[in-house]
């Protein structure tokens, strides 16, 4: 495969957007083959992937920064409008009914506090498992999302359910800590059952122009996740609030996919503003056109904010219109969140029974 | 069959009570045509007839006009600006209050989805009521001398693809300015006009200021022709407004024009794609490409063109086409069997010229008058489809290869009402801005109306400008000059 190692691609494929059909070189794409999570891909099939889209025979600081300086602008007022246009969607009666169920499929139930103790989990963990007590109609949550220490209690009350223990990793909220402390944080994480890892990139570095350093650090903490016959899906948090321009999430979210994101995640929830509309709908630009080139497909986790249906629901649009409907499923879309799923318990109530019922006819966690 | 698909999301038309037929809104009165000639509207979604609407003869044209008249002279001529201000800050609260109801209205007589009417047509009509009251106290200091004064009466004659957004373009500044007002909406979508004669009355607008005479074209012919009349201001086809220029050639009346175009929307190889792709739809689906200043002639830079026709083609199998009145709904009806069969024949001259057709896979309804988003690929300057302006939801994708290149081929049209820029070079956008022969160039973005932006065209997209200071222009006559 000939690629040119100095004109930045855009973000294409050398042979334009359908060449992968004919998969120049034996990466075959999956598109419209919807089969859970993507197959394992080794470390070596990820940079070799990674090189061939940037065009370089080795990914270095230069490679990186022309690739990522070289994919499409975004306009700021374009991209809101067109967010808002997508957030004056109706979504009424049946379909309201199968989204708000595909919500709770879709949760990470998270907190993240210091305050955080193993009786706070274990109730989290409860209702996870079961969100409406009386009703085993209504579905589970995806995951738990809990603190590194807290991953021992997390594995034990959820225990074979189905839901996943997701922990938080690499010095969360900041990053802001050596390699070796981030990686051991994760190995830890991982060595106590979490099925998957959120990890923060070091924003430091990104802004900084240091794409390689933040190239380096996914693939590592990537490799910790898959130690040891260990198989944690690894979510790579951005931290949109901090890096401030559309343009620069577009850059991070490829950074992250090309060094083996499985999700890629917009926030803390500790940043705000977090996971706002916009934002969300760029970054499923970007794994849609990031399968589109590789094959590849990529999960989107916004995180921080999305506190009621109403606004769910405006995401599940999003996911539909812009990714495609292979997104909307939890293997390749999931919301952070803590306070949504009472919301969204109410509002499936009120579609059952045709009233509102009111806060005290959901749990408290 | 899709996991997600949007149930059904219909707006209630009970907001809106449709009489079962509507006289002429002459001097604060709604009055029988002499003649008792009656037409009847329709909805285009669904071919159900709406409502019998008078049709406008030469005595209701002249009741019409001396009222006009009279009110001018006698009533809003005289009156302070600041007066007339309050008149139309009221019209415009009451625009916003009843919004929901001039929305329906409009959607149901237009065939335009209920999103467009409720987020674009109606509050943009009412901004520009708001934005043309501020002036009405100020004129002194427009710009136009110390003292301009208004023509007298005003006729206005508006087409139907925005039926109440053109009221507003036209009535705002003339009302603003002191000048009384005779308006011919069209006939296909006299309804919302009708709608805002009531609202006139409940805003209790002297008598005679503003009169609405509904009719076909020949009403127009003659309105515009009666010796009453001081100014014209026109939107609709070049070959109807040339006919005006004509005809009122050597007579005291001056004339506004805004006619056709076929705007070049030119997508440059370092543009935001995403937002540019979303420009493109909007700038020719929007209203079922039914708009004057449509991007209707796609120029895309050759090393980008393939990548932009695939991503717009993806695009656009999300629209959702069908009932206007769904909230979900981003194509609507064509608003009549005349334009159905204008873009259809069109459409079918660009197959047989040989270029490549495409639509996205959807259902249209049984009943009513529907036409599937089309792209046309391999169009050459050559074809009939690159230089008609076909005013229906039909894209023309050619290529160019450098900024010059791309200035020729925007500017090679009798038009010039619009043209639209992609790309992130600021630098650039000024250059091409210099260049372009259009009224309205937009950077980065298409279709965007504000009541503080003027709007026109060059050559024979006519001339005059509605909207901004510059609006007021033809509606006064400059107090230094007399």
């Amino acid at each position: 495969m000939s690629t040119t190692a100095t004109a930045p691609s855009h973000g294409r494929a050398p042979d334009g957007p359908a060449a992968d059909a004919q998969a120049p070189d034996g990466h075959a794409p999956e598109v419209g083959a919807r089969q859970g999570h993507a197959p394992e891909r080794s470390a070596s099939e990820i940079a070799d992937l990674a090189r061939r889209v940037v065009g370089t025979s080795s990914l270095d600081e230069a490679s990186l920064r022309r690739y990522l300086h070289g994919l499409p602008g975004v306009d700021q007022v374009g991209a809101e409008g067109r967010a808002g246009m997508l957030a004056t969607r109706s979504i009424k009666t049946t379909s309201k009914a199968w989204a708000l169920d595909l919500i709770i499929r879709m949760i990470d139930l998270t907190t993240l506090e210091g305050a955080d103790t193993p009786g706070k989990v274990r109730g989290l963990c409860a209702k996870a498992v079961q969100p409406e007590p009386g009703d085993p109609t209504c579905p589970r949550v995806a995951a738990v999302c809990v603190y590194n220490d807290l991953v021992p209690v997390a594995v034990d009350a959820l225990g074979d359910s189905g839901v996943h223990v997701a922990a938080v990793a690499t010095a969360f909220p900041s990053g802001r800590a050596s390699r070796h402390v981030r990686l051991t944080d994760t190995r830890e994480a991982v060595q106590a059952g979490a099925h998957e890892i959120d990890m923060v990139i070091d924003r430091g570095a990104f802004l900084s122009g240091r794409y390689e350093r933040v190239f380096e650090d996914v693939v590592a903490v990537r490799e910790v996740c898959r130690e040891n016959g260990a198989t944690a899906h690894l979510k790579v948090i951005l931290e949109t609030g901090e890096l401030a321009t559309y343009d620069n999430v577009r850059r991070a979210s490829w950074l992250a996919m090309l060094a083996g994101a499985d999700f890629i995640k917009t926030s803390t929830g500790k940043i705000s503003p977090a996971a706002t509309l916009p934002v969300t709908n760029l970054m499923l630009e970007a794994v849609r056109d990031f399968r589109r080139e590789t094959g590849v497909q990529v999960g989107v986790k916004p995180a921080g904010g999305i506190r009621t249906s109403k606004d769910a629901i405006k995401h599940l649009v999003a996911v539909k219109e812009t990714a495609g409907e292979d997104w909307l499923d939890p293997d390749w879309y999931r919301f952070g969140a803590s306070s949504l799923l009472n919301d969204v318990l109410q509002q499936r109530q009120k579609l059952r029974t045709g009233w509102y019922s009111g806060p005290d006819y959901v749990t408290v966690d | 069959m899709s996991p997600f698909e949007y149930a059904p999301a219909p707006e209630s038309r009970s907001v809106v009570d449709i009489a079962s037929s509507y006289g002429l809104f002459i001097d604060g009165e709604f009055v029988d045509p002499a003649d008792g000639t009656m037409f009847k509207t329709v909805n285009p979604a669904t071919e159900e007839v709406l409502a019998d609407v008078a049709e406008a003869g030469e005595t209701d044209i002249d009741r019409a006009v001396r009222a006009a008249r009279r009110a001018q002279e006698t009533v809003w001529g005289p009156m302070p600006g600041s007066e007339r201000a309050k008149y139309l800050f009221r019209i415009a609260r009451l625009l916003a209050e009843r919004s929901r109801e001039f929305a329906v209205l409009e959607t149901l007589d237009n065939g335009k989805p209920i999103r467009e009417s409720r987020d674009v047509d109606v509050p943009t009509a009412a901004a520009h009521f708001f934005y043309y009251a501020g002036w009405a106290d100020k004129l002194d200091h427009a710009g136009f001398g110390v003292a301009p004064r208004p023509h007298g009466v005003a006729a206005q004659v508006i087409p139907w693809n925005f039926p109440l957004l053109m009221l507003a373009w036209k009535i705002a500044p003339a009302l603003a300015t002191g000048n009384t007002v005779v308006l011919k909406p069209a006939e296909t979508t006299p309804l919302s006009a009708l709608l805002f004669a009531d609202l006139l009355r409940q805003a209790e607008l002297p008598p005679g200021v503003v009169n609405i005479v509904t009719g076909a074209r020949e009403t127009g012919a003659m309105l515009v022709a009666h010796p009453g009349i001081d100014k014209i201001a026109f939107t609709g086809s070049t070959a109807v407004g040339k006919r005006i220029a004509r005809e009122i050639a050597g007579t005291r009346k001056t004339v506004t024009l805004e006619l056709g175009g076929k705007a070049a929307n030119i997508l440059f190889d370092d543009a935001p794609i995403d937002q540019a792709v979303e420009g493109i739809v909007n700038g020719i689906y929007f209203n079922q490409g039914q708009v004057c200043c449509a991007g209707s002639r796609l120029l895309v830079q050759e090393s980008v063109a393939d990548e932009v026709v695939d991503r717009l083609k993806e695009r656009l199998a999300t629209l959702r086409v069908g009932d206007p009145m769904d909230k979900n709904t981003d194509v609507g009806a064509i608003n009549s069997a005349a334009q159905l069969e204008r873009i259809t024949r069109l459409a079918e001259a660009g197959t047989a010229e040989g270029a490549t057709r495409w639509s996205p896979a959807c259902d249209l309804p049984e009943q009513g008058y529907w036409f599937p988003p089309t792209v046309f690929t391999d169009v050459s300057a050559a074809h009939t489809i690159a230089r008609e302006e076909i005013f229906g939801p039909v894209l023309s994708v050619l290529t160019f290869r450098t900024p010059d290149e791309a200035v020729a081929k925007a500017n090679n049209t009798p038009y010039g009402l619009s043209a639209g820029v992609w790309t992130e070079k600021g630098s650039r956008i000024l250059w091409m801005a210099d260049r372009l022969k259009a009224g309205v160039v937009w950077a980065n973005t298409f279709n965007r109306f504000d009541p503080t932006s003027p709007f026109g065209g060059y050559k024979e997209s006519g001339h005059g400008r509605e909207g901004g200071r510059h609006g007021l222009a033809p509606y006064l006559v400059d107090g230094s000059t007399d």
